[in-house]
């Protein structure tokens, strides 16, 4: 359904909807992996994004997402020294990701005191984004709802017990998928939410056994 | 949302209420906000228009290639143009001030994108100083631009990328257009004729922009586009009606975008960006970039 806002904005630093807002949400996405500004970060760009990223300050844009700058914040023209200041270590890379992959694609490793993340996304336009990938699982996180992602052991009753725990913390799911890469391996769920997840939930979540690992991501686009 | 003008029209005349009216109302059933929220987030998105105006007109800017740049200040300071002293001139130099501001990574409302984001901002603010317009009914032609560029997004396209440069500062345009004639007083049928009367003189225009940056046209469609929305608004209070509906209008902007050989959608490959002297200054000013971020 299109909204009047969504025609009439979003605020953003120019030039451009897809390489630059898009490509700042995807930076705050990752960043939101790893729960802090990295300290190292590689950035590799596909398509658009590499050909015509630096014009558009799509470079930038990236750079000050991992800062956790958002869309509007003009710190983003000076991204790339404020990250020299902050230390982190930021590498680009031009790459083909995948002949079919979308024309404004990046994939972004970044790692935080050994604590590490890997991302594929893509900007879609109008400042849309879709992450497609996160360490390797296949997602589909739109950073329009606060998200978490999880991995877990294949066992029985897991689905239950995780949205127990968000139910007590009155938190409403809003969407949920389950994939995993084989029987009895890893499963991956993508939980997103109305509310803001609280750090009592992540906490609760991250004290199962076999919970193997989660995150929180922000929502970073959307009113 | 609506899905076609017609109706929203319709709903308004049968209500003796504007189509702004009929926007929030419709905007609020749909997101369960209060206008009274919707007002408020349309009024700081107006604020915000206008920093890009003033930044624009005092800023000395220029975007990273430095393909554009300085020249709403050349419009604003010639003294001797035809249009000296008209809102029309001050109009123009709004939209290219915005734009401005928007290649060289400044904060700007894209509506509905970022490449046509300096046309609306032009056209409202140009219009409500020369006609000594209050905020409240600005904020109501915010309301009633995001309606039009709805139903565009829903018809056709809002991206250059998908429709060419009619679906962005074409599109803008019609917004801009059908927003102002009901800011100045005009019926929401003629809101419609308006907003037909200007997207049927971007029809077909292709977005060609040299090295794929949003600079070279871009800046220069957003002043050109205004100057046909204010043809559009000029003709519809008048009185002029134009034959074909206005939400055929928009369908055939759409069609017209799918059958866009993919040479004239944004990617460089076509038009102004292609021709000798496009294509060298893209390879030239991009080196620059590259050089300078270092």
């Amino acid at each position: 359904m299109v909204s009047l806002l969504d025609i009439i904005g979003p605020v953003m630093v120019g030039p451009s909807s897809s390489h630059t807002a898009g490509a700042c949400r995807l930076g705050l996405l990752a960043r939101g992996l790893i729960g802090g500004t990295p300290q190292s970060g590689l950035l590799q760009l596909h398509g658009s994004f590499a050909r015509t990223g630096e014009g558009h300050g799509t470079d930038k844009a990236l750079v000050g997402g991992l800062l956790g700058f958002r869309p509007d914040d003009e710190r983003l023209r000076d991204a790339l020294q404020i990250a020299e200041r902050e230390g982190l270590d930021y590498k680009f890379e031009k790459t083909t990701i995948a002949d079919a992959a979308h024309p404004n694609t990046v994939r972004i490793s970044i790692e935080l005191n050994g604590n590490k993340a890997t991302m594929l996304g893509s900007s879609l336009g109008a400042g849309r984004i879709l992450v497609q990938e996160i360490d390797g699982y296949p997602v589909e996180v739109t950073g329009n709802l606060h998200t978490i992602v999880l991995v877990a052991e294949d066992r029985k009753g897991s689905i239950a017990r995780i949205t127990g725990i968000l139910a007590n913390h009155d938190i409403n799911i809003a969407t949920l998928r389950l994939t995993r890469k084989e029987r009895g391996g890893d499963a991956f769920m993508v939980i997103e939410c109305d509310e803001e997840p609280d750090r009592k939930a992540g906490e609760e979540l991250r004290a199962l056994d076999w919970v193997r690992w989660t995150r929180r991501l922000d929502k970073v686009s959307g009113g | 949302m609506y899905k076609a003008l017609a109706d929203a029209i319709r709903d308004a005349e049968r209500d003796e209420k504007s189509l702004a009216q009929v926007a929030l109302e419709a905007e609020a059933r749909d997101q369960g906000r209060p206008i009274q929220d919707i007002r408020a987030a349309l009024k700081r998105a107006l604020d915000v228009m206008r920093g890009a105006i003033e930044k624009g007109l005092t800023g000395d800017l220029y975007s990273a290639s430095g393909l554009v740049g300085g020249d709403a200040a050349k419009l604003r300071q010639n003294p001797n143009g035809p249009l000296a002293q008209t809102a029309f001139r001050d109009i123009l130099t709004r939209a290219l001030a915005v734009q401005e501001v928007n290649a060289a990574m400044g904060v700007i409302v894209a509506a509905p994108t970022a490449g046509g984001a300096g046309v609306l901002p032009a056209i409202l603010t140009g219009l409500a100083k020369a006609k000594s317009v209050d905020d409240e009914r600005v904020v109501d032609g915010l309301a009633t631009a995001g309606l039009i560029g709805a139903v565009v997004a829903e018809r056709a396209s809002l991206s250059g990328a998908e429709g060419g440069c009619q679906a962005e500062t074409g599109a803008a345009a019609g917004m801009a257009a059908g927003a102002a004639t009901e800011m100045l007083g005009g019926t929401p049928s003629q809101v419609g004729h308006a907003v037909a009367l200007t997207m049927q003189g971007t029809l077909g225009l292709v977005c060609d922009p040299l090295g794929g940056l949003v600079e070279l046209p871009c800046v220069f469609r957003n002043a050109t586009g205004s100057a046909i929305a204010l043809a559009g608004i000029e003709m519809a209070l008048s009185g002029i009606t134009f034959a074909i509906p206005v939400d055929e209008v928009i369908d055939v902007m759409g069609e017209i975008g799918r059958e866009m050989d993919v040479r004239y959608r944004e990617t460089a490959g076509g038009g102004l960006a292609a021709t000798p002297t496009g294509r060298r200054l893209a390879k030239e000013r991009l080196y620059q970039i590259k050089r300078a971020d270092g």
